[in-house]
């Protein structure tokens, strides 16, 4: 907590964009995995860290969200887990260039706990492997994201914090008819109450609808913890396009209404950053 | 004749224990599958979808439920071959190439194996050469394409190009499904319809059209 509340002293905090669509920008082909580039092809996925941090993101995350074992293993890749997720760090780090700190991406595992398809010693094993991993390699912090099953994220933050870097854990509100539910039912309250209580440092959300309907779920996790507030909205949904202008005036509202961390999911590029981090030097300066 | 209520409840509260043990206990006693299967089975089914559309249930009370119902209906299976009943349809499904999601698809293949289709599932991270193949060999006449990520969305596209050039395109009607897929996606890529909450409705509109 005190290391994040040192990072936020000067400000809240742009992180970054969408990396898969920027990696598929790339030559990523739509059948392979995004993360297995972090051994084949590290420079392309350093290019994609080092245009978030020159269009302005002081926090870039790593190319390792689908890297817990359970995950790779749908691809073969259970045994790479280590390597994959130290290039992760080791290419973020270095796209960093000392400029922007590198969180660490940790995303579910795609199985659900609640119907048996795996054991929650099993998810914790994978994550506590995860999380060790990115640790060594020289992560400053560790960020849960994308999460739905508030179970599954209390697993993964207590692997996380066994590393003693700071954690955040973030979900996906992606349903019920107000985007305010994630996809096994939780709310933003039974989140933010999850992470409190199970020691995280940060609670946030991410994905899911637009930045406008995130100012809603900021005020319901705001209230239900104390908390800094991590926040990345998508730019909408494909199909309905929003323009970086429109992203990012919604989002420095998010700053300006006091989420300690904003950037952008699905649908952001370098170029959304660049006018997002354009309005938050602005209202710094104001 | 007991009365078999039980089913009812053992499916919606997603209780595969007692909806399979009700099931042997009432085909011991003699109960007609067709009788359970209309009276308790897809009632149970049809709240279930009725709570998920008010989100009084999610994903996992929705999906337990369907396989409660799954259990229950692989005992009447084989009775149900025996007397020469039709499945509702026959349906290929699965995640596309690149996706390894597979939450929403096989609750998607829950339930229309509930609402009585017969279901290939052909799991995650499927090619286009599969999906092919296995229309070839199952005569589905509908394909249920799922992709849970923007990144792997192209991935369907790519799929219904190979039923048009593999000229089976006219034989099926081609169902996508997923967080991030439309109704403008759907349309903009060729399919037949987009799934929102309801596959299983749209599968029989379908179906009942054909």
């Amino acid at each position: 907590m005190r290391q994040l509340a040192e990072w936020l002293a000067a400000g809240p905090l742009v992180t970054d964009g969408a990396w898969g669509t920027e990696l598929q920008n790339r030559g990523l082909a739509a059948g392979e995995v995004p993360d297995s580039w972090n051994l084949a092809h590290p420079e392309r996925v350093e290019e994609v860290g080092a245009a978030y941090r020159q269009a302005g993101s002081r926090v870039i995350l790593t190319n390792t969200f689908r890297s817990n074992p359970i995950a790779l293993a749908g691809s073969g890749l259970e045994g790479e887990t280590e390597a994959v997720n130290r290039a992760g760090v080791a290419i973020s780090k270095k796209a960093a260039a000392g400029k922007a700190l590198v969180f660490a991406s940790i995303g579910p595992t795609g199985k659900l706990l609640v119907t048996g398809d795996v054991t929650p010693e099993a998810v914790r094993d994978a994550f506590t492997r995860q999380a060790r991993a990115l640790a060594e390699a020289g992560a400053d912090a560790l960020l849960i994201e994308t999460m739905s099953d508030v179970e599954e994220a209390r697993l993964a933050l207590g692997a996380a914090r066994e590393t003693g870097l700071p954690v955040i854990v973030s979900f996906s509100f992606d349903s019920g008819r107000k985007h305010d539910r994630t996809m096994t039912g939780a709310t933003p309250e039974q989140a933010a109450r999850m992470a409190q209580e199970a020691g995280a440092d940060g609670v946030g959300a991410n994905c899911g609808a637009g930045p406008a309907a995130f100012a809603e779920l900021f005020r319901r996790l705001r209230a239900a913890c104390d908390l800094p507030v991590w926040l990345k909205p998508n730019a909408g949904l494909p199909g309905v396009s929003t323009s970086s202008e429109e992203f990012a005036a919604s989002a420095a509202e998010l700053l300006g209404a006091g989420a300690s961390f904003v950037g952008g999911c699905c649908g952001t590029s370098p170029e959304f950053i660049r006018a997002l981090a354009k309005r938050a030097g602005a209202c710094v300066s104001s | 004749m007991s009365d078999f209520g039980g089913l009812y409840d053992a499916i919606l509260n997603g209780d595969q224990k007692t909806s399979v043990a009700l099931t042997k206990q009432a085909l011991e006693e003699g109960v007609e599958p067709m009788d359970l299967i209309h009276r308790y089975m897809i009632p149970a089914m049809d709240e279930a979808g009725k709570r998920f559309e008010c989100e009084d249930f999610f994903v996992p009370e929705l999906l337990l439920a369907a396989r409660a119902m799954k259990g229950a209906l692989e005992l009447l299976r084989p009775r149900l071959a025996a007397s020469g009943a039709e499945p509702a349809g026959r349906v290929v499904i699965g995640t596309v190439k690149g996706d390894l999601h597979d939450i929403g698809k096989n609750l998607v293949s829950s339930m229309l194996e509930g609402g009585g289709f017969e279901v290939t599932d052909l799991g995650a991270d499927v090619s286009p050469e599969k999906f092919v193949e296995a229309v070839r060999k199952t005569g589905a006449q509908i394909v249920c394409l799922s992709a849970l990520l923007t990144v792997t969305m192209p991935a369907m596209k790519t799929t219904i190009e190979a039923f048009r050039q593999a000229g089976i395109r006219d034989q099926i009607k081609v169902l996508i499904g997923g967080a991030p897929v439309t109704e403008q996606y759907a349309h903009d890529i060729g399919a037949d319809g987009y799934g929102g909450n309801a596959a299983v409705a749209l599968a029989r509109k379908i179906v009942a059209a054909s």
